[in-house]
């Protein structure tokens, strides 16, 4: 539906409103409700689209309150982040800048300080549209989710999460609670990049990379780009021409190029599935250098 | 009728009635008798009607009323008090104003930037009121006035 034709000042649709405090509420709800029920994190995505009337839930239920999701954790191997986690809040966490700059970059590149102030991480992978700027920086981290039922609780890889637009794996009755993020090895590049028709827009394309080198031959090579398929996506094609060579300017055209042939991009009002492809062979190929780069300084310095 | 809600609305305590799809907006604005916070898109994209929720910026078009319960809120009307506040000075003598009509949501944006950051560069500044869009002054003299608010240096800021 065009959204300049419709009222966006209300809400026009009924709902009962439920803020528990916590964890067990929120699942024994779900367990009960979860087919007519949806979770509200941020509801920078949530609201906009209840305004549009793509979704009439029966039940809203407020998870802003449950403090035990709102968290930045270091946990051994792994970094974990609290599905309520503030946006803000991943852009000035010290260790996200340092270790996972590509996920640092993906924040900053999202809607306004309003937006990140009210938007979750959480609630970015749940919406899960196809151009979700922190998809691809946690695809290619190898991101775990962790959702909670009654039932218990269960991993599911990142990569296994996206089903469609707006579509995830998670059941009705489950609730994503934590992202977790491997760490890298230390001589690991990283990297984001975005198109947008401005900053303030949904992506066009974006790509996030991961590269590490051994003896001069890429060890390590993912790639994930969004915005260029049903839901964002590695491209393993890809990664394959590149993974075990030299990282050469040849080599990485055709990664780039491949790439490129992998994704199934469509036309919609913010670009051309042309100029999708032809763009995503650019960020791909500039993305790479970026993660090359960022290993060299590290060696230099 | 709704459910009751209580929240600190600019230093005082208030309560209101609010049904489950209300938003905080358009209680502030019809509920409250607050005007000066604008609904400009209703999606998240002008920031016409930015508030401060809890010291933070949050668009009001977006928030439920029921979700700022026991909260505390900041709207533009709640800045000046005996007298304007030395960023809604510089504003006028800048002539940042045209319309008006995004100079609330920007006037609390500029508030909750010069909190954070008592000098910003002209980038800074830039990129904080990046979800602000203005149609009539190009943002050049809206950008002066808040250096010029952050050179002042003051404490009530």
């Amino acid at each position: 539906m065009d959204i300049n034709k419709i009222n966006t000042r209300i809400l026009p649709v009924k709902f009962q409103y439920l803020a528990p405090k916590t964890l067990e509420e929120v699942i024994s709800f779900l367990a009960e409700h979860g087919e007519e029920t949806k979770v509200l994190a941020g509801g920078t995505d949530l609201l906009v689209k209840m305004k549009q009337r793509l979704i009439e839930p029966t039940y809203i239920l407020n998870i802003k309150e449950i403090k035990e999701l709102s968290f930045i954790k270091s946990n051994g191997n792994s970094l974990n982040i609290g599905a309520t986690t503030k946006l803000n809040e991943l852009e000035n966490s010290r260790i996200i800048k340092e270790k996972f700059i590509a996920l640092h970059e993906a924040v900053k590149a999202m809607g306004s300080v309003q937006i990140r102030n009210m938007g979750t991480v959480g609630g970015n992978l749940c919406n899960a549209s196809p151009a979700a700027d922190l998809a691809p920086p946690l695809l290619v981290l190898n991101s775990k989710v962790k959702a909670v039922s009654t039932e218990g609780e269960r991993e599911i890889p990142l990569n296994k999460f996206f089903l469609g637009p707006g579509k995830t794996s998670l059941k009705p009755n489950e609730l994503l609670t934590e992202i977790q993020i491997p760490y890298l090895p230390e001589d690991t590049g990283t990297s984001f990049l975005k198109v947008a028709r401005t900053s303030m827009d949904l992506a066009k394309v974006n790509v996030a990379t991961v590269l590490k080198l051994k003896n001069g031959k890429v060890e390590n090579c993912r790639i994930a780009l969004g915005s260029v398929a049903p839901t964002p996506l590695r491209v393993c094609e890809a990664e394959k021409v590149l993974l075990n060579s030299e990282f050469t300017a040849e080599k990485v055209e055709e990664t780039a190029e491949k790439a490129s042939q992998e994704i199934k991009p469509i036309t919609d009002v913010r670009s051309t599935a042309e100029y999708r492809k032809e763009v995503s062979k650019i960020l791909v190929r500039r993305a790479l250098q970026k993660a090359y780069e960022r290993i060299k300084v590290r060696e230099c310095g | 009728m709704g459910k009751k809600i209580s929240f600190i609305l600019n230093g005082v305590k208030r309560e209101v009635y609010v049904e489950p799809n209300e938003l905080l907006l358009n209680v502030l604005r019809e509920k409250m008798g607050l005007t000066g916070t604008k609904y400009g898109c209703g999606i998240g994209e002008c920031g016409a009607c930015t508030v401060l929720l809890n010291g933070n910026p949050v668009l009001s078009c977006l928030t439920l009323a029921m979700d700022v319960d026991g909260k505390e809120l900041v709207t533009i009307e709640g800045l000046a008090q005996e007298e304007l506040q030395i960023i809604q000075r510089t504003f006028l003598e800048e002539g940042a104003v045209q319309c008006g009509f995004c100079t609330p949501g920007i006037i609390i944006m500029a508030k909750s930037l010069l909190k954070n950051k008592t000098n910003p560069t002209e980038e800074e500044i830039r990129e904080y009121l990046k979800g602000n869009l203005c149609r009539c002054t190009g943002y050049v003299n809206i950008v002066k006035s808040i250096k010029r608010a952050a050179g002042k240096a003051c404490k009530k800021c």
